[in-house]
């Protein structure tokens, strides 16, 4: 009987094509979105491990609590030896630690008298000791648009847009005007040696890199840093281990009363991210399900119309005395193999699409302003098992629902009337 | 189904709901049909006939009355048990020959042994001696919108007969057929019923049919007005 159902498909156009193409267009959407929403995600995660939470990050208690306003007389003090404990502890880790600092960075003419000034976002990290990580895990040497990488203390890459804005040319200098950790006014200058676009919108709209010990200079923070980072040794997050880790580290304080004690937060609980994981999971799995609901009405239409071009179909096969039963499965298991082949072109088409995307990514910077989020503006792909299979589900589903949906009308017919039926 | 009776109709009554009330369109009808009979209701458009066949043919139910088919008494089958019933022991010729166009002769004539659940070799077997009965062998690759009507009707025919029911029911076979092939095809059921016993039951009002029968049960207004046997020398 399978033989006969599926010659029948072959060779009735009507009867397989419409439904395959509908199917291969919805499994091809979803299947592509899935995979897009996961790029999407691993992009998201690891900008923001990069640049702003690490995979693990260490806070002073007081300075977690504020730490948006980024407080920097609640920095961490002590920060060497806390370092050097955890490059014992943890030797496949990664630890850096960073200063974020916000303030006026005022650009004088020749006559020391201010040209330009904006506020700037700035940030301290390891650029100039040897074998600093830094570079590499914020990609900064390859984000130099101009200019070239700082080499020695006082020298600086701001970002390209603020650049332009300010009308900063390379070699001059600028002059950072902030707050110490002990709240007094700090004021220096630097050289720009260079510009920088990450392709982060939150990085490039007014960043300012330093070297980490040159703004702990300005900023009277000796052996103190905002922030220390971990990362793990495969750089990528894994979010039991680091729990694993940062419920070990707090542990050891939790004794303590001391407003300054180091906490340790992972990448999931810093940066929100998992209302946004968890946000992408449900919205891949409602796109599934709409494109089921979508897709069960339209097929179940179409299952209408070609119940109606095979009325005499079915009402020869009940007056030869097949099971209304029967002929409903058999309709049932039509539309599995119509489910089947559209799944499989669509999944196919899906993983193409995605590969490509995987690879080549799609440039949305021009659209993506004044976005808080670490997120990144070549948008890639990522093709994960789960693609493989995600559109089986409204592949099969809206077929058989259709299907079981528009078949009922075999149980309504009556034979009866088979006859009077058949002769017109 | 005693003294080779087939089919037995007694007081048999059917009437349609028609708006608040009903149209009776068989009354009192008593009939028996035999092992072998070349049988036709025969009366003018509207007589009862395609009605008769119907409940003959466990497609519609009695309103009234005790009709009897091979030992199953139609009005209390279950829709199972009435697939069944057709399907095991009953063929269909139709007006239209209703032949599923994206099969070819072959599996047209093929699907009720599918549904018989009988194995391949035996269809092929089987489904290769009905068409020769009908005299089609060398069409079994064709779809029917490359035949002739009356290849078609001749289909039907082996389509019908290919799992030796023990009766075959057909409803105006020749309404669409040209003279030349109506002769072929009741030549051919004619020769089928002597050769293989099947109880052949027509409702028609063509002459060119009634010429065939060995028995003409004349109704009129949903009743039996005559029942004679034919004797043919
Ligand atoms: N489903 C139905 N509902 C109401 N009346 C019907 C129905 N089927 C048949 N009839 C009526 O019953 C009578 C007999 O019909 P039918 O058996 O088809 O006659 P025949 O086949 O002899 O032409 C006709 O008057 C017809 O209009
Ligand atoms: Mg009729």
């Amino acid at each position: 009987m399978i033989t006969f159902i599926i010659k029948g498909l072959i060779r009735d156009h009507h009867r397989s094509l419409f439904p395959i193409i509908m199917v291969t267009i919805g499994v091809f959407i979803t299947v592509f979105f899935q995979a897009f929403m996961g790029g999407f995600l691993t992009d998201m995660i690891d900008s923001t491990a990069r640049f702003s939470s690490g995979h693990v990050k260490i806070m002073s208690r007081a300075y977690a609590e504020n730490s948006d306003q980024v407080p920097n007389d609640l920095a961490l003090t002590g920060v060497n030896e806390l370092m050097t404990k955890l490059k014992q502890e943890y030797p496949d880790m990664t630890w850096v630690k960073r200063i974020q600092f916000g303030g006026l960075l005022d650009i004088p003419d020749e006559n020391g008298e201010t040209r330009s000034q904006a506020t700037v976002a700035g940030l301290g990290v390891d650029l100039l000791s040897p074998g600093s990580t830094e570079i590499k895990t914020m990609n900064i040497a390859k984000s130099v648009k101009s200019g070239r990488m700082p080499q020695s203390p006082c020298e600086v890459l701001v970002s390209n847009d603020m650049a332009q804005r300010l009308g900063i040319n390379l070699g001059e200098s600028a002059t950072l005007i902030s707050s110490s950790m002990y709240g007094s006014l700090a004021i220096s200058n630097f050289t720009v040696v260079g510009t920088i676009h990450f392709g982060i919108e939150m990085m490039d709209r007014g960043a300012m890199i330093v070297d980490v010990a040159d703004i702990q200079q300005v900023l009277n923070m000796e052996n103190a840093a905002g922030e220390i980072l971990g990362y793990l040794p495969d750089g990528v997050y894994n979010d039991e281990k680091s729990q694993m880790i940062a419920n070990k580290f707090n542990q050891k304080y939790a004794d303590s009363v001391d407003e300054f004690a180091p906490v340790m937060g992972t990448l999931k609980e810093i940066s929100n991210l998992s209302d946004y994981l968890d946000l992408a999971n449900n919205m891949a799995a409602t796109i599934a399900f709409i494109f089921v609901i979508i897709m069960s009405i339209v097929l179940w239409n179409a299952g209408l119309l070609g119940g109606l071009r095979r009325y005499g179909e079915v009402g020869v096969r009940l007056a030869i005395g097949e099971h209304k039963r029967h002929i409903y499965l058999s309709l049932i298991y039509e539309s599995i193999c119509i489910g089947l082949v559209g799944t499989v072109i669509g999944t196919a088409l899906g993983l193409t699409a995605g590969y490509f995307m995987q690879k080549y990514g799609l440039d949305f910077s021009s659209t993506m302003k004044n976005i808080n989020m670490m997120i990144p503006l070549v948008f890639k792909a990522k093709i994960t098992p789960v693609t493989f299979y995600i559109g089986f589900f409204p592949g099969l589903l809206s077929t058989t629902l259709g299907t079981a949906l528009a078949g009922i009308g075999i149980y309504k017919r009556q034979t009866a009337s088979l006859f009077k039926e058949l002769e017109t | 189904m005693k003294n080779g009776q087939l089919i037995t109709i007694k007081e048999l009554v059917k009437d349609y709901p028609v708006g608040k009330g009903y149209f009776r369109a068989l009354e009192d009808i008593n009939l028996t049909i035999g092992e072998g009979e070349f049988a036709g209701l025969v009366g003018p458009s509207g007589s009862g006939k395609t009605t008769l066949l119907n409940i003959v043919g466990s497609l519609d139910v009695p309103t009234k009355g005790e009709v009897n088919v091979l030992g199953q008494s139609i009005g209390s089958l279950n829709a199972r048990q009435s697939a069944n019933l057709r399907n095991h022991s009953l063929g269909f010729i139709f007006q239209t020959y209703n032949l599923l166009p994206v099969y070819n002769v072959f599996e047209n004539v093929e699907l009720p042994l599918l549904l018989l659940k009988m194995e391949k070799d035996k269809r092929r077997e089987l489904v290769d001696q009905a068409l020769e009965w009908v005299g089609l062998q060398d069409k079994r690759k064709s779809r029917p919108a490359q035949l002739s009507g009356g290849e078609c009707q001749r289909v039907s025919i082996a389509r019908a007969m290919v799992k030796s029911p023990k009766i075959v029911l057909a409803d105006e076979p020749t309404a669409n057929l040209d003279a030349k092939n109506s002769h072929n095809i009741l030549q051919t059921m004619e020769k089928l019923n002597q050769e293989l016993k099947t109880t052949f039951i027509f409702a028609t009002h063509d002459d060119k049919v009634i010429q065939y029968l060995h028995r003409k049960i004349s109704l009129d207004d949903g009743r039996v007005v005559n029942d004679e046997q034919i004797i043919k020398e």
